[in-house]
């Protein structure tokens, strides 16, 4: 039986689109069968972060209204085998499906079987739901069918309190253990005492840390191509969402060194490119 | 704020300060007791206290703080003299 993530935070514009996309692609690279489900409905993203806007042609709202089945309704993406996107609508407003209509729709995704590119049948191993802004019915249907929270945040005190929050309603939700993911750490800040650390925010939110991303001007290249970054080798932040993918499937994997900090040197050899941060 | 202010000024970055602002503002969140109603129950706090102890007003301290998972109410009240305090009946 798959298992239903809700990618969230309170705060918007902190990356949560991003990470679904990203985590997403990461997933499905390992072989992985994952459906990433948009549950901001009237500010549609995830299909453009993806690169599948064009393809668009029934979304969650019809599925739910029953103009479509649900099927119809999954496009699969075009570079990834095994990695399908459940569109929001875009002209309806969040209140055009209940959480239980939410829950159910989860429901369905995994007891759906679908065949692949290559014709393979299979049940997805992961439903990932990308949770609109805000802690009203968007945040309610995002996390209705929920098995498991992960919550982005960035090192700013406006995020880390919306993420504070959040961490409170999925506890009273008895979505318990969320994870969190610290996204865009500058470790030139952090180190020059101007940002919080990875530390300073795992002190404060106590909850447990599935990952951290640095900030990365490769994100925005991405999203401007509609190619998330996972797949770029060039891309840090591309390498730290792979991380956090093999995480979610239960590997140990390390943090990555995020700064050469270990004296002079150690920033000299980061310098001259001969030394991976 | 030049060259030398930033070289000196590394242990006193904002991030100490960014700290702090939260941890304040989260034990509100997390008590639901918005500033205000503490400043009120500090009020409180000083006219029963005064009524048997003369306190100085100025120096007193309250505030939610959160150590090790645990949430704390501390209040820091500089004492000036005990009043002289009548016998009951």
């Amino acid at each position: 039986m798959g298992e239903t993530l809700v990618i969230t935070s309170g705060k918007g514009g902190v990356g949560k689109t991003t990470t679904t996309a990203n985590i997403g692609v990461a997933l499905a690279d390992l072989g992985y069968r994952v459906a990433l489900l948009d549950a901001d409905i009237g500010l549609r993203n995830l299909d453009v972060v993806l690169g599948l806007e064009n393809r668009i042609v029934y979304d969650i709202v019809d599925v739910v209204d029953g103009f479509c089945r649900l099927k119809q309704a999954l496009i699969r993406d075009k570079r990834n085998e095994g990695l399908y996107l459940l569109p929001a609508a875009q002209t309806k407003d969040k209140t055009s499906v209940s959480p239980e209509q939410m829950r159910d729709i989860t429901l369905q995704l995994k007891e759906l079987n679908i065949a692949t590119e290559s014709g393979k049948a299979g049940y997805f191993d992961f439903i990932v739901v990308d949770s609109p802004a805000g802690i009203e019915q968007g945040f309610r249907n995002a996390i209705a069918g929920a098995d498991r929270a992960l919550i982005v945040t960035t090192p700013e005190v406006s995020a880390v309190r919306d993420a504070d929050r959040i961490i409170g309603l999925l506890e009273a939700e008895e979505i318990s253990r969320p994870q969190l993911i610290v996204n865009r750490i500058r470790p030139g800040m952090v180190r020059s005492g101007d940002m919080m650390g990875i530390e300073d925010i795992i002190d404060i939110l106590a909850v447990e840390l599935l990952g951290v991303i640095p900030e990365d001007d490769r994100i925005l290249v991405g999203t401007n191509r509609g190619v998330p970054v996972v797949g770029d080798s060039s891309s840090r932040a591309g390498q730290a969402f792979k991380n956090v993918a093999r995480r979610i499937v239960g590997e140990e994997v390390p943090l990555m060194k995020l700064d050469a900090s270990e004296g002079f040197f150690g920033r000299l050899g980061y310098l001259l490119g001969i030394r991976g941060r | 704020m030049g060259f030398l202010s930033r070289l000196f000024r590394r242990e006193g970055g904002s991030k100490h300060v960014a700290k702090e602002r939260l941890q304040l503002v989260l034990s509100h969140d997390r008590m639901k007791l918005p500033p205000a109603l503490l400043e009120q129950m500090k009020d409180e706090l000083i006219t029963v206290i005064s009524s048997y102890i003369e306190i100085d007003e100025a120096g007193i301290n309250v505030e939610l703080t959160e150590r090790d998972d645990e949430r704390q109410l501390i209040a820091s009240i500089p004492v000036i003299g005990m009043r002289k305090r009548r016998a009951r009946q």
